[in-house]
């Protein structure tokens, strides 16, 4: 027992981090899990989103204003692809529990058409996002309105 | 603390095994991770349609939108299956990195009631703004 503990402790690690040669299989399973932590942490956010939908007008603005804000577009963005890439990713995972693209090379294919999709999907959707005129205009209008009505009123 | 698998303890090796896990319907977390996530798919794919189409929506239009029954049933959906994926996700996570047992278990409930949590409280948003 002592012998085969002091043979084990005398064999070279691995992985050999100077040789390492990355691979794509696991570096994609390793972002699914990433970005499956992420949707995660996404999932908060659309809670927010709701309760404050729910209570009331004060606080939709204020989440509103924090979403629409800088920090809010990077966190939505990086939600996006994770999303997109969780959800490529995941139509990959199909495909091996029904047995197909194990074929290291498939498996590698596969792998790279996961990234193209879902960052061509990101692009798209920021593409459409940005470039989409609310009917409903901006926020605040219609409390824009109301006190200008109160101060037309007034006078 | 000494726990039940503890193999110092002086229990059978089927002693320790018993009331630990499945035997006979281990696949019940494989198979409601592929259903969640096959539902998912139509329904993240609605929900991001949704949000770009919902682009500067003000609180009036936003609860309008939310109250149609569709929207409203399709959001619930949308919160249903997604909670039950993320809480099947970090579950594997949370038993793939933690290995102090008392931890794990602690990790496990807190997150399943926390998603738990947070999921009936979009629920019932949803429900509130809806009805």
């Amino acid at each position: 027992m002592s012998e085969t503990q002091a043979v084990k402790k005398e064999r070279p690690l691995s992985p050999h981090l100077q040789v390492y040669k990355p691979q794509l299989t696991s570096f994609t399973s390793i972002l699914h899990r990433a970005c499956g932590i992420a949707l995660s942490a996404g999932l908060l956010l659309i809670v927010c989103w709701l309760v404050a939908a729910a209570s009331g007008k004060e606080a939709y603005n204020a989440l509103y204003e924090f979403v629409s804000g800088p920090i809010g577009t990077f966190m939505l963005f990086g939600w996006s692809a994770a999303l997109y890439y969780h959800l490529c990713n995941g139509i990959r995972h199909f495909f091996w529990d029904f047995g197909l693209l194990f074929k290291i090379e498939n498996a590698y294919r596969a792998g790279y058409a996961v990234f193209a999709v879902a960052a061509l999907l990101t692009f798209a959707t920021w593409y459409c996002a940005l470039s989409f005129a609310p009917e409903m205009s901006v926020p605040y209008i219609e409390e824009t309105i109301s006190i200008v009505i109160e101060e037309g009123a007034a006078e | 603390m000494k726990l039940k698998w503890d193999k110092s303890g002086m229990k059978t090796p089927l002693a320790r095994a018993r009331g630990l896990g499945a035997a006979g319907h281990g696949s019940d977390h494989w198979m409601a991770q592929r259903i969640t996530a096959f539902a998912n798919v139509p329904l993240v794919i609605w929900f991001v349609y949704s949000l770009v189409s919902l682009k500067g929506a003000d609180y009036v239009s936003f609860t309008t939108w939310l109250a149609e029954p569709v929207n409203a049933i399709l959001a619930i959906l949308f919160i249903i299956s997604n909670f039950y994926h993320a809480a099947l996700g970090l579950q594997v996570v949370i038993e793939d990195y933690i290995h102090c047992e008392v931890m794990k278990t602690v990790k496990l409930v807190v997150m399943k009631l926390v998603l738990f949590g947070l999921g009936t409280a979009a629920i019932f948003s949803i429900l509130k703004i809806a009805l």
